[in-house]
């Protein structure tokens, strides 16, 4: 038999247990540890005489089922990082939907007409706006040269490093002025500090947070303290981000933002977002809606939400490895090896341009993108270098595609339904990160190749480890043990220069270079090469889109490379939000926050 | 007893060492690099410079080192500091950071903890209040209506998992009928009574979800455990003395049905802590489970190693807690 006081002990230990979850009822406010970055302060400043409506719209909802961890876009360079810093700090240009340069915190885009560009193309200045940071202070042009040393310096582990290559030096003129100057002649000099990805951080919050000390300034990263609309007011890593509207904002004289309080939620996953604004109308955006588009189609029915896209560079393409990924060779496996190592019939353009032909591209986008993509037989997909040469490919041909392996020489000899080509059976390994959209389309293109007598054996792989990166591992995309593998990429940046330099010789992959380079299918061509570094020093815009369309059908008719979808970015806007246009897949989608509105219909 | 306490918090000390190696391990061992979720567009050479920058090159035991001085020097003084606002040293510390956020690891787990509390906690305690009358009422009535409609609930409740209930719950509640949010706002703060409502109502759904699923498994073990004890020669003794069916079932039967029960619970206590990853996915509820499974998909080691052996630590600690209760509850038993 029990005690009386053993059996207090039991409902002691349960009442414990209560306790300890009763006692964080009161913790939901926020936490006063580390974790939790505030920027008090900014609002006791005294708000500038508007007489307008700036920030009186009450609050907006911005789901991002992939949430931000930090709100400084040059330690975590996700989009959603981008995102998340992009209504806080600014860059001195930015991109419009169109494609177009504009500028955000320079007085004007700077251009040889203007005298902003040098003309030997050699160092470009940019002249600031007139602009306050949040807390009061004004933006000089030494900001702009810290934000420069700061990413530049190797300790930091800047994620956009890249965008500040081939600059000597970044100075102040004068307190508006900020001059650039680069190694040698730059036809494009609109990378560094302009779009989302690079903006202007302040030099007096971040000064002691340069280098190996980056890491250790979390309420700098958490809260940066920008000239943008919004001021963060509290952020929890990967969940929420909570903003108040600016009052030192530029656009406060015109009634700019709308919006006082701007709420980025994350966490489930597109189809609950989609849910979320379409459906319920809980929510006021959506960002990147990669759903069924059957089920978003049905969502948008509902009719209190819309469904937004918006086309950059993206295309989802087939990377066809010109090297022997055969697992006999060892190390050797997909090595380029000075050519000494080809693939045995991938290397044929017409065997390629056949399993190119027996693609319904139409199908493949009705299946798993519908608004959020267009067919395209291109790896350049934007105006205006958009080439017409390949377009042949947009009608599928199944006949044709086996008509042209039958005149290579490509026939079933032994009869087992799949054909050979020089004593090689046409059996493919055909991999891609594991996604249900993905792993559709890979179903109907096996279904098609196997009809013109192609044998495909399909392989998916987590995306963690497929872009991963990581050289230990034989399943990153860069190592390409396989004879065909589908994935998006498309280019940072309006300017095609940097994207299209992937494809020269000096970048393949090798175990040299720890399979770090962007040449993944190990496309080699002097001719290329040579046309690119044309590309390099010509700074005429019509003969520079010339360049990229031959350089773009170089790429496709070489058969190492079959662009299949343009994919769009897909996002929802409740139909209560007004003025926000048209979806921005250049820069960030929230680009022109400041101008959004509610209207209550 | 006492003595006993503490020689097994002794032995849990090569215990924990040892998890801590053997994640330190697995974490070595798998695929994954935190820049994989980079975009493309970052060049191969600034992401080799990042991971240089965040010790991913450094050697394995090195790293493990650094990570244990870590955990169980830095962090605890941190806390204490946080906690009384004393300042130990001159309060320079390196402390855990994750490698997505940049920012303090544990920082970020106490900034999880309130709405796992709050969900996995009311759904632990309202599984309790609803299975044990359940279980004592379904044995007491073997085979009655009553007894067999708990057993078809309490198997629907075990069988059907939380990713059916979950969606199926925000279809009917907040779809057709539209009473309750389908995700859950952790920066929400209960200030008066309308906020209060909206918390409940914010909280309806996973907490109801998750009651099911705790009561059907205990309902079950409480009948089960009654069933035993009612069959027992005291329980005749008790009736043949004159005793009211009432006392026999509540005083005599119950509290001896309760001991292999409250082990049960006692076990599950760290489950609380260790967060309900799908439940907290599906309601977008950003707690402890979805800081996990985040970590885990973006390589995040740090953050997993830290999340993976707090949970260790709770689950050696509470195996000892109901060890002890056991002996408590059931004076046969002596540690000695």
């Amino acid at each position: 038999m029990l005690k009386r006081s053993k059996l207090l002990i039991i409902f002691a230990v349960i009442a414990l247990v209560a306790a300890a979850c009763g006692d964080d009822t009161s913790e939901t406010t926020p936490t006063t540890s580390g974790g939790t970055a505030t920027t008090q302060g900014t609002t006791a400043t005294t708000q500038p005489d508007v007489g307008s409506a700036a920030g009186s719209g009450g609050n907006i909802t911005l789901l991002q089922w992939q949430a931000p961890t930090a709100v400084n876009p040059y330690l975590s360079g996700g989009t959603k990082e981008l995102l998340a810093s992009s209504i806080v700090i600014e860059p001195l240009g930015e991109f419009t939907p169109a494609g177009e340069l504009v500028p955000k915190l320079a007085a004007e885009i700077p251009t040889i007409e203007n005298g902003g560009l040098a003309a030997d193309q050699t160092s470009i200045t940019w002249t600031l706006k007139d602009t306050v940071w949040s807390d009061g202070t004004p933006l000089t042009a030494d900001d702009v040269v810290f934000t420069y040393e700061y990413c530049t310096t190797e300790a930091t582990g800047c994620t956009q490093s890249s965008l500040f290559a081939g600059i000597t030096s970044v100075e102040a003129v004068d307190p508006l002025n900020v001059k650039i100057t680069f190694e040698g002649p730059t036809p494009y000099p609109y990378n560094a500090f302009v779009s989302y990805q690079a903006p202007v951080i302040q030099k007096a919050q971040f000064e002691q947070c340069i280098g190996a000390a980056a890491a250790g300034c979390t309420d700098a990263n958490f809260g940066p303290i920008g000239t943008g609309p919004y001021v963060v007011r509290e952020f929890r890593t990967n969940d929420t981000a909570l903003y108040d509207f600016n009052p030192n904002y530029r656009g406060n004289a015109d009634g700019q933002p709308f919006f006082g309080e701007v709420l980025i939620k994350g966490g489930g996953d597109a189809d609950a977002s989609a849910r979320s604004v379409l459906q319920l109308g809980e929510a006021d955006y959506g960002w990147n809606l990669q759903v069924d588009p059957t089920v978003l189609d049905n969502l948008e029915a509902t009719g209190i939400g819309t469904v937004f896209a918006g086309f950059a560079s993206n295309v989802e393409r087939l990377m066809i490895n010109q090297t022997n990924p055969d697992p006999a060779l060892g190390d050797l496996r997909s090595v380029y090896g000075d050519g000494n190592n080809p693939h045995p019939f991938l290397t044929n353009p017409n065997i390629v341009k056949a399993l190119s032909m027996a693609i319904d591209r139409q199908t493949l986008v009705d299946v798993g993108y519908k608004s959020g993509g267009t067919p395209t037989c291109n790896v350049w997909p934007a105006p205006p270098a958009q080439s017409t040469n390949n377009d042949d490919c947009l009608v599928q041909d199944i006949e044709g595609a086996k008509a042209l392996l039958d005149a290579e020489g490509a026939v079933d000899t032994d009869g087992d339904g799949v054909r050979e080509y020089n004593g090689a059976r046409l059996s493919v390994l055909y991999q891609t990160s594991t996604n249900a959209v993905r792993q559709s389309n890979q179903d109907l293109i096996k279904a098609w190749w196997e009809e013109i007598g192609v044998e495909t054996e399909l392989r998916n792989i987590d995306a963690s480890v497929f872009f991963g990166g990581d050289p230990a591992s034989p399943d990153t995309y860069q190592k390409f043990y396989a004879d065909i593998e589908m994935y998006t990429n498309g280019s940072g940046s309006v300017d095609p220069q940097a994207y299209m330099g992937n494809w020269v010789q000096a970048e393949m992959p090798t175990p040299a270079n720890n399979f770090g380079g962007q040449n993944i299918q190990r496309f080699a061509s002097d001719e290329y090469d040579a046309l690119f570094s044309e590309l390099t020093t010509e700074s005429d815009l019509a003969k520079r889109a010339e360049l990229t369309i031959q350089l773009n059908d170089m790429l496709v008719q070489s058969g190492s490379m079959v662009p299949m979808i343009w994919r769009a970015s897909v996002s929802a806007y409740s139909n209560e939000i007004q003025n926000q246009g048209d979806l921005n897949a250049w820069d960030s989608e929230y680009w022109n926050i400041h101008e959004w509105t509610r209207v209550v219909g | 007893m006492g003595r006993y306490a503490i020689r097994r918090m002794l032995g849990a000390i090569p215990t924990l060492i040892v998890i801590s190696l053997v994640i330190f391990t697995i974490l070595e061992l798998a695929p994954g690099d935190p820049t994989g979720t980079l975009p493309l567009t970052v060049p191969p050479e600034v992401r080799e410079n990042i991971r240089e920058t965040l010790g991913l090159n450094d050697p394995f035991f090195l790293s493990w080192l650094k990570w244990m001085r870590q955990m169980f020097i830095s962090e605890p003084l941190n806390a204490i500091e946080s906690v009384t606002g004393l300042q130990i040293g001159d309060g320079e510390r390196l402390r855990i950071i994750s490698w997505a956020s940049r920012g303090p690891a544990v920082d970020t787990i106490v900034e999880r903890l309130p709405q796992t509390l709050w969900v996995l906690g009311l759904g632990f305690i309202f599984g309790i209040i609803i299975a044990i009358p359940v279980g004592v009422v379904s044995a007491y009535k073997q085979y009655s209506i009553f007894d067999n409609a708990g057993t078809v609930i309490s198997m629907i409740g075990y069988s059907v998992p939380v990713f059916f209930t979950g969606p199926l719950a925000i279809i009917v509640f907040s779809v057709w009928l539209g009473w309750f949010p389908s995700f859950y706002d952790t920066t929400h703060t209960v200030s008066d009574w309308s906020s209060l409502v909206f918390q409940m109502k914010q909280l309806a759904m996973p907490v109801a979800v998750l009651s099911l699923f705790n009561a059907a498994a205990l309902s079950r073990f409480t009948r089960s455990s009654m069933l035993d004890n009612l069959n027992e020669d005291y329980v005749r003794t008790a009736r043949s003395k004159g005793l009211t069916e009432n006392r026999v079932v509540m005083r005599h039967v119950l509290r001896n049905s309760l001991i292999p029960v409250t082990t049960l619970i006692a076990l599950q206590v760290p489950g609380i802590f260790a967060g309900a990853i799908v439940t907290e996915q599906i309601f977008r509820i950003n707690g402890l489970g979805q800081l996990l499974i985040s970590a885990i998909n973006g390589a995040d080691y740090p953050m997993v190693q830290t999340l993976t052996f707090i949970f260790a630590v709770l689950i050696v600690l509470f195996n000892l807690v109901a060890d002890l209760i056991y002996g408590i509850l059931d004076p046969r038993i002596r540690y000695e």
